[in-house]
């Protein structure tokens, strides 16, 4: 499977990226990693007369510490998210998500800002980045803007970043000590989740001071189970508090129906897991 | 057109190619390494597995022209002076294969598995090979044959070059 011909352009600055966009419009793609624009490229569900390759733009890579938040570059690899400090120790629940995204050799070339730009509901990023309330970094022709995580994701494949702009920097804000989990279900290896959950847990002591869950694969975007996260705060630390509240894992979700699994199998899961996110989050 | 220049198998080359050119057609038809062999191309099964400028990459699903300026190291550059590289004789010792189809990426990938993880687990082995696929199911002796290669050194000139370059 080849794709069709296109043209190629590997800027060295996001301004010269920002200038072909803005010249191409609509008949130009982003490239980052490529590990799911190469597929759809190949199988020709996407023949983009231009394809701006960001792999050159250095400045784009990187995770740094900026006091009360950390900010990882767009084209930051998901292997390099996984074993930096500043995201092990602020976003924990990013860190444990990655570790579970695809394969090595998908980790080793797969970008954070390619995957969250890619805004498949089924991809692993999107439900830490709501759960961590990320914000992101988006350059366009005339200047930076920022857009909180719960506006970014729009719809199945499509996000707040505009035609001619370009996803810089994802901005979160630090969790420093809060528990975290992510729990996946998938029927093979190395596969996309048919559900799976991201928990992030402050304690305090005993008590659950604040939790953040976000769903993967239970609507047209990653979701965050507001309903749940209301039903833990202030509530002990405890198996039975964590499932009576897990049980509005559902509340405002569309889940799909496909080959792996119908929209009630989905909503079965949703609970499961978030039950057991939470729990585990939470070290118990 | 566009010009691309790197190093594969320690070998400097240099084409003209099309910019939609995957990097392992660039591989096989350029340059003649058809040792990394082209399994799935969807990028599941793993078998085009080489190493990019010292991490393992899916080349079917990697842009020739990404590759420019990279060091690529292939199934092909490992063995020196007919000597096998140490995983490609732990997978003869062990008998990690049966058709063979998928060994080049099992191969490459074990070693750059070995060389983030030198003594790892049979449970670390499998999750580090989660993205090679083997449809003989022969999985069995593939691990066995990591953990033999992590018990009898695996020197792994290969990575070391590329992680320095």
């Amino acid at each position: 499977m080849i794709p069709v011909q296109f043209d190629y352009l590997a800027p060295t600055s996001v301004e010269e990226a920002l200038a072909a966009l803005v010249e191409h419009g609509d008949e130009a793609k982003i490239l980052a990693g490529g590990q799911s624009l190469l597929p759809v490229l190949r199988l020709r569900l996407n023949a983009p007369e231009l394809v701006i390759d960001l792999g050159k733009i250095d400045s784009l890579r990187g995770v740094r510490d900026e006091g009360d938040a950390i900010v990882i570059g767009a084209m930051t690899p998901h292997a390099q998210v996984q074993t930096d400090p500043l995201v092990a120790e602020h976003a924990a629940v990013l860190h444990e998500a990655v570790q579970h995204l695809a394969d090595v050799q998908i980790r080793h070339r797969g970008t954070l800002g390619g995957a969250l730009a890619h805004a498949d509901p089924a991809g692993d990023m999107g439900a830490p980045a709501l759960a961590l309330d990320a914000q992101f970094v988006i350059a366009g022709s005339s200047g930076t803007r920022t857009v909180d995580a719960q506006d970014f994701f729009v719809d199945l494949f499509e996000t707040a970043i505009g035609e001619d702009e370009i996803l810089t920097e994802i901005r979160i804000p630090k969790h420093t000590g809060w528990g975290a989990h992510y729990e996946k279900f998938v029927r093979v290896a190395h596969q996309w989740p048919i559900v799976a959950v991201a928990a992030t847990v402050r304690l305090d002591g005993d008590t659950i001071a604040e939790a953040r869950i976000g769903l993967t694969n239970m609507g047209s975007t990653p979701l965050r189970a507001r309903a749940v996260e209301d039903a833990l705060a202030g509530q002990p630390a405890t198996e039975d508090a964590v499932r009576a509240a897990a049980a509005h894992a559902t509340e405002g979700t569309n889940p799909p129906s496909d080959l792996n699994g119908d929209a009630d199998y989905r909503s079965h899961l949703a609970g499961v897991l978030t039950r057991r996110a939470v729990l585990a989050a939470i070290g118990r | 057109m566009t010009r691309i220049s790197l190093t594969v198998d320690g070998e400097k080359v240099s084409d003209d190619i099309e910019a939609r050119m995957l990097l392992v057609q660039y591989l096989r038809e350029k340059v003649g390494k058809t040792g990394t062999v082209i399994g799935c191309d969807t990028s599941n099964c793993g078998a085009c597995t080489v190493h990019l400028n010292g991490q393992s990459v899916k080349s079917c699903n990697v842009l020739a022209v990404q590759a420019d300026g990279g060091e690529v190291a292939t199934i092909e550059g490992l063995a020196t002076n007919g000597e096998l590289h140490p995983v490609q004789t732990a997978f003869r010792e062990c008998h990690g294969l049966q058709c063979g189809f998928c060994t080049p990426g099992m191969i490459m990938q074990s070693i750059d598995l070995l060389a983030n993880n030198p003594h790892p687990t049979e449970e670390e082995v499998r999750v580090g090979l989660e993205g090679n696929l083997c449809r003989c199911t022969g999985y069995h002796n593939i691990v066995r044959a990591v953990m033999y290669a992590a018990e009898h050194g695996s020197s792994d000139s290969v990575q070391s070059e590329g992680a320095s370059a």
